[in-house]
């Protein structure tokens, strides 16, 4: 029985994605732990969470879970959802905080973003379904069609310095990348345990991933 | 390009959906986690519960709705009435709510936004502005904002105290015209649009849907990022697929 480790740094709501989880693979083990030998010991590894950068940083540390998450996202199937994403970068704009470093990169605020067409001012947070550019091939997107819509609620993003980390690509005012892929390493911008099918297909092909 | 979403709204009464026109004449309408279901399948972006559950008592049994659909349903989910402090608001989001939803509590203590907003985030915080229009000032129209259904006033200007809950730490205002509420006359769309040009965060429009026109009205017109309907979904007078394509057919971006 393969077990999945919910990293729980005491923010955001964890229960939404186990459930998400516990309904497209109800034979896994899911576990939401603050425990870092929970983490090492874990199959695979879900690093969620929502909040701002610097609080989220303060509480991983508090609970010792720092190498716990870089030995994860260097040897076993990890996918970073929303601030999980933007933590694996090496420095955020919000409280201009460094992050985990484990990719090269920077998260930025949107700038009073536009629309490109019509010119309306967009709000900040980005909130609601938009499309995923699928960049890359990848198996975590295996049956899921490309500019499918997902769930987003977000005021920053994440911006690679290598390009091809790139996996899907999201437009609001200017193209922004949504997903990214290395390696052992699936990690997304949106929230796929509230994007209702396409979002559980994704969390299925995470579970049979074999990277 | 970000999809407008259509938002259906589920009164929840003693953990059983109910539906009545300004409060009076409640009529069930059937348990919550069936027709959550229902409005997933029919293409619902998100699904808001508003808790009128009037008894002390019984205001827990909306946690357990709220676990109940979150097992099931796998779109956000607001929960509003009752939240006094950021323990309801913690609690209601442990149970599998994604963003909570406060009025009079906002009203009577407006750091409770800021402090809410800072322990779980800004996008957990909605602000609901209950609002009616007050006599014109210098050929302007004003809106106030009122509470307990439209019975008291608060002296608020509706446009700044959107503002002040958006400097708090909200995260979205969902939008009321106390004028048009229950009366299928279509929202206020002069309302929508001066909130939703007086902030940056989204507005979700709410008040007075008859039909489906008046959804696509809120978006084009009022400026809405959202539009929020009950009865014109629960009784099966229109679908939430049928509301989308008719907002596609009128050029709003949808997901469909």
């Amino acid at each position: 029985m393969t077990r999945v480790v919910i990293i729980d740094y005491g923010m955001g709501n964890l229960r939404s994605v186990a459930k998400a989880i516990g309904h497209i693979a109800p034979a896994a083990d899911v576990v939401v732990s603050s425990d870092p030998r929970d983490v090492a010991a874990a199959d695979r590894v879900v690093f969620p969470g929502q909040g701002a950068m610097p609080d989220c940083m303060r509480e991983l540390d508090l609970r010792q879970l720092r190498s716990a998450v870089i030995d994860a996202a260097a040897n076993k199937p990890f996918l970073g959802i929303c601030i999980g994403l933007q933590m694996l970068f090496e420095h955020s704009e919000e409280g201009d905080h460094p992050g985990l470093g484990v990719l090269d990169g920077e998260v930025r605020r949107f700038d009073n973003p536009v629309d490109p067409e019509s010119g309306a001012r967009l709000k900040v947070p980005h909130m609601g379904w938009n499309g995923v550019r699928q960049t890359a091939k990848h198996p975590l997107w295996a049956g899921i069609p490309d500019e499918e819509r997902f769930y987003f609620v977000h005021s920053y993003y994440v911006v690679p310095r290598n390009a091809d980390l790139t996996a899907g690509e999201t437009c609001y005012g200017a193209p922004f990348t949504s997903a990214i892929a290395r390696d052992n390493i699936f990690a997304v911008q949106f929230h796929p345990e509230k994007s209702a099918h396409a979002g559980l297909r994704l969390l299925a092909n995470f579970i049979d991933w074999t990277p | 390009m970000l999809a407008k979403r259509i938002i259906p709204c589920l009164d929840v009464n003693a953990g059983r959906v109910v539906k009545g026109v300004n409060f009076i004449a409640l009529k069930d309408a059937g348990d919550p986690v069936e027709i959550a279901r229902r409005y997933d399948e029919q293409g619902a972006d998100e699904l808001t519960f508003l808790d009128i559950t009037a008894s002390s008592d019984a205001r827990d049994i909306i946690l357990h709705v709220v676990e109940r659909v979150a097992d099931q349903v796998f779109i956000p989910l607001t929960v509003g009435g009752g939240v006094r402090a950021v323990e309801d608001v913690r609690r209601l989001l442990n149970a599998g709510a994604d963003k909570v939803s406060m009025n009079t509590a906002a009203i009577n203590d407006p750091e409770l936004v800021a402090r809410a907003s800072g322990k779980v985030g800004s996008q957990c915080i909605v602000v609901a502005i209950d609002a009616k229009r007050v006599a014109d000032r210098d050929g302007q129209p004003r809106w106030e904002v009122f509470t307990h259904g439209g019975r008291n006033a608060t002296g608020l200007d509706a446009i700044a105290w959107a503002q002040k809950v958006e400097s708090l730490g909200a995260g979205e205002i969902l939008l009321t015209s106390m004028d048009r509420d229950g009366t299928k006359s279509g929202f206020d769309l002069a309302l929508t649009r001066a909130v939703s040009d007086a902030v940056r965060i989204p507005v979700i429009a709410s008040g007075g849907v008859g039909t489906l026109d008046h959804l696509v009205d809120g978006v084009l017109d009022g400026g809405a990022d959202a539009v929020l309907a009950a009865s014109i979904f629960h009784f099966g007078e229109h679908t939430v697929r049928e509301a989308k394509e008719r907002m596609r057919s009128r050029g709003i971006e949808v997901r469909l």
